[in-house]
């Protein structure tokens, strides 16, 4: 494993750990199909929530959200439809959600979280 | 807190409006966007605001954030709104006291690396936050002495963003920078040095000098090259009274304006002597979005001098004839209307001809006289009408300057009559908007304000208009002139003898030949 697909695969981890924390009933981790992927699919009063996780080691390239952009969310909400397809019915209303994950060597992480992004 | 607000002042012409900046923290995707009909250089402002924001030690949040910038209906222009900006997004994202950002109006630019670089309009502006009963502004230290101009207002002024962030109680740290100064002050491009006592052999030229300063009467010379037209028209700011505070402040604010810096409030009356090449716009102000004052708004409160003019193309002689008349400027464009202030002295200079040898006493003129026709028509007959005083300014003979310095008046012995001169007009028209003689309405004059000094003392202009050797607004032109004379001889009313000698300045006599 690569070291970034490590560090992506820990932040999901901990992203995972905090939404659940928070209160999400997580359906769904990594699915796939061959437009892409859903890092985390939860729900969360009543709604279906999409997540993307992004991890950072730092923020020398910039924040993690500013990662996100308007032909990713694009694609989110693509994969979004496809996975209801593919589930039969969603739960209810969908939404999608950011966390991003920052990992600094020797420190705690920070993990910031944007309900519905759009 | 995810709403924060701060104030900045938006200007159109002269006056300014106080614009609220709002920023809003959403829980969305990073981005900045800024509406509220900013200009291109305000929408620049984001990433200056962010890069300097971060290089502060104070970034933006990576969320939404929108500035709002109210009303959303007036144009607003160029890179002043920046701090305001900045400070009202760090409010929103809780990096400083909101209460204490919404108190303030803000004014500046932001270089990337934070510190605050000095803005044109910075007097105009505080005038306006100051009349819109704002306590306290902060603006960039290079400006902050401009600023202190106006009174009544605190000052703050700040180099960087990080200094001003720590003065509205937000934790940063701040790092000594040097400060970005302001471009030194430019002096207007004919200082009115030089004393009327330099003046050789030209009593009449001085004595009518005088009289148009004291009356605020436009002037117009004539003569061959090498009189000494331009060296009479620069002596006449220096003859001129002091400014008053409000009007010094209107000066140093045009100067503001048009980006030439302002030293410090000078009570000296400014002088601009625009060349003959200058166009419409470079005169009368201008621009497409931001309007700009032009050198007759630059003049206002003191003197307009158009050397050699008619070189300059009759378009442009010709726009400045409303403002002669209203005293202010209106520049009307698609988005708004500024208005300056216009009311300046006009001097026109010219030659007689193109040769410039012609004289009232026929000398050796080499120009056909169609030739010469054309080049005095130049100069329109509504835009010579609106002068006052015109002064044939001859070429001087040998005896004229041998002559010693005795009987030549200084500068300092002028301003004494002409401020005294003043004084008197000024008591008699004490009850009406006016001060001076040339201000005064042509129906005031005959009618309300009883100026008529009897029949005895106009028995010879009385009879030039029955033989329509003059026009009734030449009458009242040789009236008005007349008082000044009169004040300036503190006589309490215009004799024969004054309404003569006006009459003989109010023409000079180049066009009848």
């Amino acid at each position: 494993m690569s070291h970034n697909a490590e560090l992506g695969r820990l932040g999901e981890d901990l992203a995972a750990a905090h939404l659940e924390a928070r209160g999400f009933r997580l359906i769904e981790r990594n699915w796939r199909c061959r437009h892409g992927e859903i890092d985390v699919v939860a729900a969360h009063r009543a709604c279906t929530v999409f997540i993307e996780v992004k991890t950072r080691a730092g923020d020398r390239f910039g924040h993690p959200f500013e990662a996100i952009t308007a032909a990713k969310l694009a694609r989110l909400r693509r994969l979004a439809a496809m996975w209801c397809e593919a589930k039969g019915a969603a739960a209810g209303p969908p939404r999608i959600d950011a966390v991003a994950v920052l990992v600094r060597p020797g420190e705690a992480a920070v993990i910031e979280h944007l309900e519905g992004i759009g | 807190m995810p709403v924060a607000r701060t104030r900045s002042v938006a200007l159109l012409g002269l006056s300014g409006s106080i614009v609220e900046v709002e920023a809003d923290l959403g829980s969305q995707l990073p981005a900045f966007l800024v509406i509220g009909l900013p200009d291109a250089a305000i929408g620049e402002s984001r990433e200056r605001v962010r890069a300097a924001a971060a290089n502060s030690g104070c970034p933006l949040p990576a969320r939404r954030l929108t500035v709002n910038l109210s009303p959303a209906t007036l144009p607003k222009h160029g890179s002043g709104f920046d701090l305001a900006i900045a400070i009202a997004c760090l409010a929103a994202a809780g990096r400083l006291d909101p209460g204490s950002a919404g108190a303030l109006v803000h004014l500046g630019e932001l270089g990337l690396d934070g510190r605050l670089r000095p803005t044109d309009g910075v007097l105009p502006a505080v005038l306006a936050a100051r009349r819109a009963g704002v306590q306290r502004v902060m603006v960039p230290a290079a400006n902050a002495a401009e600023a202190s101009l106006v009174g009544g207002i605190e000052v703050v002024g700040v180099a960087s963003l990080a200094e001003a962030v720590s003065w509205h109680g937000g934790d940063v740290e701040v790092v000594a920078v040097d400060p970005v100064l302001a471009a030194q002050p430019l002096e207007p491009p004919l200082v009115h040095s030089g004393d009327l006592a330099d003046v050789v052999g030209n009593p009449e030229a001085v004595a009518a000098l005088i009289a148009a300063a004291a009356g605020g009467h436009h002037l117009g010379l004539y003569g061959p090259p090498g009189a000494g037209k331009t060296m009479l028209a620069s002596r006449l700011p220096g003859i001129l009274p002091d400014l008053g505070l409000d009007q010094s402040l209107e000066v140093a604010s045009l100067r503001s304006l048009s980006g030439l810096g302002v030293g410090g409030l000078s009570t000296r009356p400014p002088f601009e002597a625009p060349h003959h090449t200058a166009s419409a716009a470079s005169i009368i102000g201008g621009g497409g979005r931001l309007i700009r004052p032009g050198a007759a708004a630059r003049a206002s409160h003191g003197v307009l001098f158009l050397d050699e003019a008619p070189e300059f193309p009759t378009s442009v002689l010709d726009v400045l004839r409303q403002p002669l008349e209203s005293r202010s400027i209106s520049i009307h464009r698609a988005s708004a209307i500024a208005s300056f202030p216009a009311s300046f002295q006009l001097v026109l200079a010219a030659n007689p001809c193109p040769c410039g040898q012609w004289s009232p006493k026929g000398e050796a003129c080499t120009c056909a006289p169609s030739v010469k026709r054309r080049y005095l028509s130049r100069i329109s007959g509504p835009l010579r009408d609106r002068l006052d005083l015109e002064l044939w300014v001859p070429r001087l003979t040998t005896t004229a300057t041998s002559e010693g310095a005795a009987g030549r008046v200084s500068s300092a012995e002028a301003r004494r009559r002409v401020e005294l001169a003043r004084a008197v007009a000024a008591e008699r028209y004490r009850q009406t908007p006016w001060r001076t003689n040339a201000e005064v309405p042509r129906p005031w004059l005959r009618g309300a304000g009883g100026m008529h000094p009897g029949s005895r003392a106009t028995v010879a202009i009385d009879r030039a208009l029955e033989r329509g050797g003059l026009t009734m607004r030449g009458y009242d032109k040789v009236l008005r002139l007349a008082w000044t004379l009169a004040d300036l001889d503190g006589a309490g009313v215009p004799d024969g003898e004054h309404v003569g000698q006006a009459n003989v300045l109010r023409r000079a006599p180049l066009w009848a030949a």
